[in-house]
């Protein structure tokens, strides 16, 4: 029998180990139904998910719009673009009006930290965070460590190093998290504006020199760098940046053999990472596209199946 | 039109008198102050078991008229303050118009006198329209009542235009209430910066952001040899400052809010926008050294910052809510059980704090003190009575309170003003 | 749950008999042996589809592929689980399309998982035909579906539980009647 008693999925922090293997476990399960020619089955049929996307994003909502039809769920896409937010309704009336129409849940996306959580004080729709703000991104730090446990076998002491612009990163926070509470270890590069000494609070390492911290490493997590901080002076340019933080194929080599190369996407080819590192084979970033369609058929799953329980906790 | 309060514990900081004695109040001024007095046609009010102190002083609160009455309006003001303890309210010039002219600041005082349950005294802007950059008409706001200056919600980025208002205002012997934030260093910023920050993925304001300021205007108030009174103190940083100036003898004075004395950023784990302030909640570090300041007296005054807004601006995500906690109904009950009843601070310290030293650095001359001839303002408090606290019970406009559900021990039980007990009820 | 042993209906010897007897029909009804393929339904039916498929190899000397479903996201009672269940690999390698599938579960009770099963079977392709292979038949079936090859008929009352043990997870083989103890 499952243990699963999380009503929603705000972020990795109020996962424990068995949630998340839970997830890994029934992700490697779902996978298969990803290869067959009729890549559906029945079991969330009649279930209806809403993605509310208020920040752009392609990849993660198709990925979960997949996930939910492979599961034979019905999904509505919103939008901050076409919706009624642009003539100045709140998210919390927004999220009423759409609870009218008596969704299961809610795949949330916005710029705020913690609008996710404020959502989920007052409906009644499970609810998901597709990320919110800088704080937390759990669908992709799950699949980040699905593949991972597909490549490794085993996070136990691995060596996981995180590069970029660790301050505003979701990504960066979430994977964090996890690998924290699976047991890897885990160090953050950048530069030191973009890289607070408080995040050695969080139990990992900090390291400003890439150099150095690609010793012994066993898995490569490069982070996309964004224009906009270069104009805040967070770091002086993109060619400075790229001298010291790129990845390319020499500061590859001082990583331990068959360290693998990751990123979230969309990449920056040439400023946080080489062509010829995105496309080598140790990298794995179009596999972590491929298993966000399981992982977040395995929250589907988990979250929207069985009896609709009381609010666990 | 007679007021005799008998058997009270009179607590007097600015005499040193503390004792139980009778007071005897007419036509608006104390007349009488000695033990066993008669009560020839006088109202008596028994104040056996309870603390009689001169009444409180909030040097800084938003009433948020003209133009904002939607949160909060003079006469609601008013209500909260006087059920809170307060008998007199500084009004910040933010308002829309901001109270940048004479006529504003008549307004003020006009509407007060109709509609007003306390004693109103408007503080005008610094700087025309809060934008920092010419001063108001500073001589004439004084002469239509404004008791102080400041350009509150705001600071003036350009230390030209500070200088000026330090010398200017000098010679006028009105003190500037200082916001400090360096906008440069605070913009976007969400609550302070450190470990939560990181943690709730919220942009942070650094505590260099007040420091900073903190530091220039002490230099420039030393070098123009004039006043300044700190706002809202929040930060280690600021209070090391403050006491190294007071140590030089600098005129500075410096206020704490009863919320940056309570909580600390760690509360903010759950995005409640009634957490979200400006100063922000800091780390315990910063708590910590507020508490030692508030006892050594390197700060002076205690004040509300009360900052109404309504339900609907601060029912919405993190990132948009308007920054403020309302405080006026929670201040005295949270003072009284957080420092005096834990016996952080005696009782005399915090009456000081409250109502003494805010008569002393407005210059308000018959305030702050029971003795006659003194106006004839009291708060007389129980500090035994427990309290939970209702915001539904509140009777300012606003609910942005985070205290909802506390218990504290020790209230206000009766606001005198001009001699007249308010009931706030009616 | 405390349950209690009510008999033991078959051992390991009623067992091989039993398996041998249905693998020699599946022979007589399955003329061209090397169209046909064996899915074991999870957990134990996958054992018994390999016992016969090795059986088979022994006799006739030819490979019958073995198969793994999990029927979990097929279910028809999915919206009223108290718990969950944890959802399991389905590992297919060959194709079913054209194929002649041999479905092999040990108890063949209401007939709800064999529906879900034959679901399942059509997402993955379209089978030339379906046929079912129980160890046990309990009786009350609620849907329109029988077994083709049956090891041993068990009338029970709907209170009884019926377990079949294997040797390759239980470390005998058995099949037992039991009772939930009774409440007090």
């Amino acid at each position: 029998m499952l243990e699963f008693k999380q009503r929603h999925l705000l972020g990795i922090q109020n996962l424990d180990v068995s949630d998340i293997m839970t997830i890994l476990d029934t992700a490697e399960s779902l996978a298969e139904i990803s290869t067959r020619e009729v890549k559906k089955v029945p079991t969330l049929r009649g279930k209806t998910v809403v993605n509310l996307f208020f920040e752009p994003s392609t990849r993660t909502r198709s990925s979960f719009e997949l996930a939910a039809k492979r599961l034979s769920a019905d999904i509505i896409n919103f939008s901050q673009q076409g919706s009624s937010v642009v003539k100045g309704e709140t998210l919390k009336d927004t999220v009423l009006n759409l609870e009218a129409m008596n969704p299961d849940a809610l795949i949330i996306r916005h710029s705020c930290s913690g609008a996710p959580y404020f959502v989920s004080t007052f409906c009644k729709s499970h609810v998901i965070n597709a990320g919110d703000g800088s704080h937390e991104h759990p669908t992709q730090a799950l699949l980040d460590a699905f593949t991972i446990r597909q490549q490794k076998k085993s996070f136990k002491n691995l060596r996981v190093v995180i590069v970029g612009d660790i301050l505003h990163s979701r990504v960066a926070r979430s994977n964090i998290f996890l690998l924290q509470k699976v047991g890897a270890q885990v160090t953050l590069v950048g530069p030191p504006p973009l890289l607070p000494a408080e995040f050695n609070n969080f139990g990992a390492q900090i390291s400003y020199d890439l150099d150095r911290a690609l010793e012994g490493a066993d898995v490569i997590m490069m982070l996309r760098i964004q224009k906009e901080r270069q104009e805040a002076n967070f770091f002086p340019s993109i060619r400075e940046y790229r001298n010291l933080y790129c990845l390319t194929q020499k500061r590859y080599s001082l990583a331990n053999k068959d360290a693998i190369i990751m990123h979230p996407g969309p990449i920056n080819r040439g400023v946080e990472i080489s062509s010829e590192m995105a496309d080598s084979v140790k990298s794995v970033i179009l596999k972590q596209v491929e298993n966000g369609i399981s992982i977040r058929m395995a929250i589907l799953y988990l979250l929207l199946g069985g009896k609709e329980r009381e609010t666990a906790d | 039109m007679r007021l005799l309060i008998k058997n009270g514990r009179v607590v007097d900081p600015s005499s040193g008198i503390d004792e139980t004695l009778d007071i005897l109040v007419e036509k608006g001024k104390i007349v009488d102050l000695r033990a066993k007095i008669e009560s020839n046609n006088a109202q008596v009010i028994d104040a056996s078991r309870l603390v009689v102190a001169p009444g409180f002083i909030d040097m800084h609160a938003h009433l948020r008229e003209p133009g904002q009455e939607d949160k909060e309006d003079i006469r609601t003001a008013s209500l909260a303050a006087a059920s809170g303890g307060f008998t007199s309210l500084c009004a910040m010039p933010n308002t829309q118009p901001v109270n940048d002219n004479r006529g504003v600041t008549e307004y003020i005082l006009s509407e007060a006198n109709k509609r007003s349950r306390v004693n109103i005294f408007p503080v005008a802007a610094i700087t025309k329209n809060l934008k920092g950059e010419e001063l108001t008409d500073m001589a004439d706001l004084f002469s239509a009542g404004a008791v102080a200056f400041s350009d509150d919600g705001r600071c003036v980025q350009d230390s030209l235009v500070m200088r000026r208002a330090l010398e200017y205002s000098n010679f006028l012997q009105a003190p500037i209430i200082d916001h400090c934030e360096n906008s440069s260093l605070s913009q976007d910023g969400l609550m302070h910066e450190g470990f939560y920050s990181h943690l709730f993925g919220l942009k942070g304001i650094p505590s260099s952001a007040e420091d900073i300021m903190v530091a220039r205007d002490i230099i420039l108030a030393e070098a123009a040899n004039a006043r300044i009174h700190i706002a809202h103190l929040s930060t280690r940083g600021s209070v090391y400052l403050v006491r190294e100036a007071k140590k030089r003898k600098v005129k500075v004075t410096a206020e704490v809010t009863p919320h940056h004395l309570v909580l600390t950023d760690s509360a903010l784990e759950n995005y409640s926008t009634n957490l979200k302030v400006n100063p922000p909640l800091r780390g315990q570090d910063d708590v910590q050294a507020l508490l030692d300041a508030v006892k050594d007296g390197v700060i002076d005054v205690f004040a509300t910052d009360h900052a109404p807004h309504t339900q609907e601006e601060k029912d919405v995500e993190f990132d948009r809510a308007p920054f403020g906690i309302n405080g006026l109904e929670t201040a005295v009950s949270l003072l009284l059980d957080k420092l005096v009843n834990k016996n952080i601070i005696s009782l005399p310290r915090f009456i000081e704090m409250i109502s003494t030293r805010p008569a002393q650095i407005l210059g308000l001359k018959d305030k702050g003190r029971i003795a006659p001839g003194a106006d004839a303002d009291l708060t007389i408090l129980n500090l035994h009575k427990e309290v939970v606290v209702d915001v539904h019970l509140f009777l300012s406009k606003s609910r942005n309170n985070p205290f909802h559900g506390w218990k504290l021990k020790g209230a206000p039980t009766m606001t005198i003003v001009a001699g007249k007990a308010v009931d706030p009820c009616s | 749950m405390d349950e209690k042993i009510k008999a033991r209906v078959m051992d390991a010897g009623k067992i091989k008999r039993s398996l041998d007897r249905m693998t020699t029909e599946i022979l007589e009804r399955n003329r061209n042996l090397k169209n046909l393929v064996i899915v074991g339904i999870r957990t134990r039916g996958i054992y018994l589809g390999k016992r016969i498929s090795q059986q088979i190899k022994e006799l006739e000397k030819i490979d019958i592929p073995v198969g793994v479903l999990d029927i979990t996201l097929y279910r028809d009672d999915f919206a009223e689980l108290e718990t969950q269940h944890m959802v399991q690999k389905t590992e297919i390698d060959f194709p079913i399309s054209k194929k002649d599938v041999l479905l092999v579960d040990d108890v063949l009770f209401t007939g709800r998982t064999i529906r879900a099963a034959m679901d399942s079977l059509f997402d993955l392709g379209r089978p030339q035909s379906i046929q079912l292979l129980v160890l046990i038949d309990r009786g009350h079936r609620e849907l329109p579906i029988r077994a083709d090859y049956t090891g041993k008929v068990l009338p029970t009352s709907r209170r009884e539980i019926v377990q079949v043990k294997l040797m390759e997870i239980d470390e005998t083989d058995e099949v037992l009647i039991t009772e939930p103890a009774k409440l007090e």
